[in-house]
């Protein structure tokens, strides 16, 4: 019996203590130490914009908390740190996707308009923090897709489907072990982006701004059968179903297609020292039906915490974080695009990541994946409809018109 | 029993209890009752959530019906009685190898309990280099499956990989079972002129059906909750592998509490029906037989 109390007694002092932690000295004016929540591939970089902070105000030093690798943990550690209302996370890292989910909860603040120059950010990266007219978080990383090619057996890059295949009955015929196209067609959030692409790509959008899907138009029937067409005719090599990230840098570096598509951070890898393929891999805007393709919004912004109790010292640090000065170093140590149009044109950032001026004219070209409070539910409805029509137990016309239907449901709000 | 000793045993029990009602009553009450409400569902004018939860009943049970509960059922269904059959069969192989081999004993153990000894997750990663296209169960078939593309070959590919997991571990508790078979039994057997194949069927089984019961048991109960080796080799949102428990952790992801809750409930429910019934049909009297060995000792 003694040792439970024991044991009692440890146990409320330890989540007293715990609890306590987080308490310590509210200050009246918002003010203070603060935690800033970031993920694992980001730490480099932040941390050297910390510490140029943390110098400049040590009476308001930034603690940098570093989430799990996997998305969906952190989706998942964000939501728990919210429902206990808990003010340990000031300033968190909200992926594009996750801004209606978090905003509509009221998990974070909204941007007060006028604190920063919206003009002086590239338009669709506002465009992935701000839910329902108001911007919930500072535009901070970005990203499209880019299509990679090897620069030694192509000469020019194509703008259209049609050119990318020309391409390949060109060059293909002498090298038999290449296919001509990979992308992210595996069944998760990359064959979401990989539809979207592809419908925006030939004309359509799979959901407006409104939230009306628009999947019953000849551009979206256009866009899935690209990919339907491209696997049934192994322009797509077979297995592509299965292709990842990772799936897709591999078939790059050895050789097994000449064109992929993928995110910036691809570059850097396949033109790497140790890659097969180094100094002949490269990158151009995606291409599309008539012309240039339209991408999907990838990307991260920074969102201050509702149950932050510093949100004064939350802004300032935001403000710094995402100063034209700081986002340049945070550009070099990492090679996550951002969100500064002006950095785009910076020549020696264009000088360590060639791809840059590609990647402006995608991200200008892009939109965000459809926006919702229950994204998670549209996504794994968009996958369900797309991956049976692509292994062709489906047709294309009956999976858009499931899907349009579904999504009306789930996109009403 | 004197009274006053039967309260002082009753003391003596209380923590125990106290901590089973904190840690395995409170969640059960709590997720019935999560079971019975849904929260945060529709948005106001401005595009907020409304807060707050509301009764709904058994309302969340009615989706018990629905296309994706069902596959997931079957699929769980499906895995537990082909991987706890295979398992045992070659559980058992192995426990009489483990047993019998006369050289090189450390190795042969050893070597069959290193499936176990992996995480489930990391082996999971590594079945998944086995079966990419490229993979090595392609080379050796010299076939090109797609394994961890949606439909029957995915599913194999699980059992595949489960069976190779646990297998060890039926043979690790088949093999306790073995070598507390006295000798003397075998050299009786020998001397009737009972063949390898009498003396396997009329002895060691029966005496090691004790063992084997409890081993198929924790196996049926681990793999009724199956989880972690579909959802890192074949990927979530793949429907021809997601189990009772990939399901109910969707449905937390996506916030849905209240049915996650529910079909947490299920999963409990089917759970205790089977091994209730296994219990019953193998006469498995577990305790019976602790207190049968004690009272030989």
């Amino acid at each position: 019996m003694k040792k439970t109390l024991l044991l009692a007694c440890a146990l409320t002092l330890a989540t007293t203590t715990a609890c306590g932690a987080g308490e310590e000295e509210a200050s009246a004016d918002g003010r203070g130490p603060i935690t800033i929540v970031d993920t694992q591939s980001h730490e480099a970089a932040t941390r050297k914009v910390i510490d140029a902070w943390n110098a400049a105000h040590p009476d308001q030093k930034v603690t940098l908390d570093i989430q799990p690798k996997d998305a969906d943990s952190q989706r998942q550690r964000l939501i728990n740190n919210a429902q206990t209302k808990s003010d340990a996370m000031d300033v968190i890292m909200l992926d594009a996707v996750w801004t209606a989910e978090f905003a509509a909860n009221r998990w974070v603040d909204p941007v007060a308009a006028g604190t920063f120059k919206a003009d002086e950010f590239l338009a669709p990266t506002l465009a992935t923090a701000t839910y329902r007219g108001n911007l919930y978080a500072m535009p901070w990383l970005t990203g499209t897709g880019l299509l990679y090619y090897r620069g030694d057996l192509v000469d020019k890059a194509p703008t259209t489907w049609a050119e990318m295949k020309e391409t390949c009955a060109e060059v293909l015929p002498e090298h038999k072990e290449m296919s001509c196209y990979a992308g992210l067609l595996d069944k998760y959030e990359g064959l979401t982006v990989s539809f979207a692409e592809a419908v925006q790509s030939a004309g359509g959008t799979v959901a407006d701004e409104s939230g009306v899907p628009h999947l019953d138009t000849d551009a979206a029937k256009a866009g899935l059968t690209f990919l339907v067409d491209g696997l049934k005719s192994g322009m797509i090599p077979k297995e592509g179903i299965t292709f990842k990230e990772d799936e897709v840098k591999n078939a790059l570096q050895s050789g097994k297609v000449l064109f992929a598509r993928s995110w910036a951070s691809l570059y850097g890898t396949a033109n790497a020292a140790d890659s097969p393929v180094a100094g002949k891999v490269e990158v151009a805007p995606i291409p599309g039906l008539d012309g240039p393709g339209s991408g999907t919004l990838g990307g991260a912004n920074l969102a201050i915490s509702a149950f932050s109790k510093r949100k004064e010292t939350a802004k300032d640090f935001l403000t710094f974080f995402t100063s034209p000065e700081q986002m340049k170093i945070w550009a070099t140590v990492n090679s996550t695009p951002v969100a500064r149009t002006a950095l785009y044109d910076d020549q020696e950032l264009v000088k360590q990541y060639p791809y840059l001026p590609s990647l402006k004219q995608g991200i200008v070209a892009a939109k965000p994946r459809p926006v919702a409070v229950k994204y998670g539910d549209v996504t794994a409805a968009i996958q369900n409809a797309v991956y049976p029509a692509l292994s062709g137990e489906v047709a294309v016309e009956q999976a858009l018109s499931g899907l349009q239907q579904q999504l009306s449901g789930l996109l009403k709000q | 029993m004197r009274r006053g000793s039967r309260w002082f045993t009753a003391l003596m029990i209380s923590p125990t209890l106290l901590a089973l009602a904190l840690v395995v009553l409170y969640p059960l009450v709590a997720a019935a009752r999560e079971s019975m409400y849904v929260r945060g569902e529709g948005l106001d004018a401005d595009g907020f959530v409304v807060e707050g939860e509301r009764f709904v009943g058994l309302a969340h049970y009615a989706e018990l019906v629905g296309e994706r509960f069902v596959n997931a059922l079957l699929n769980t269904t499906v895995f537990t009685l082909v991987t706890v059959t295979l398992e045992t069969v070659l559980g058992v192989a192995m426990a009489l190898v483990m047993h019998n081999v006369l050289r090189g004993r450390g190795v042969v153990r050893a070597g069959i309990l290193i499936p176990w000894a992996v995480p489930t997750a990391i082996s999971g990663l590594m079945w998944r280099w086995v079966f990419q296209a490229d993979g090595v169960a392609n080379a050796i078939l010299g076939e090109k499956i797609l394994w961890t593309t949606e439909g029957v070959q995915a599913k194999l590919a699980v059992i595949i990989a489960d069976t190779w997991k646990t297998a060890p571990f039926v043979g690790l508790l088949v093999l306790a079972g073995l070598q507390i078979i006295p000798t003397m039994v075998y050299e009786a057997a020998k001397v009737d002129g009972a063949s390898a194949w009498q003396t396997f069927w009329r002895i060691t089984l029966p005496l090691v059906k004790p063992a084997l019961v409890v081993a198929v048991l924790f196996r049926i109960l681990d793999a009724l909750a199956m989880f972690d080796l579909p959802f890192v080799m074949i990927g979530r949102g793949k429907l021809s592998v997601e189990t009772l428990s990939a399901l109910v952790w969707d449905e937390a992801t996506q916030l849905r509490y209240g049915s996650a809750a529910a079909y947490g409930m299920v999963l409990i429910a089917y759970v205790a029906v089977v091994v209730f019934v296994f219990v019953r049909l193998l006469g498995a009297d577990l305790l019976a037989d602790t207190r049968s060995r004690k009272r030989t000792a």
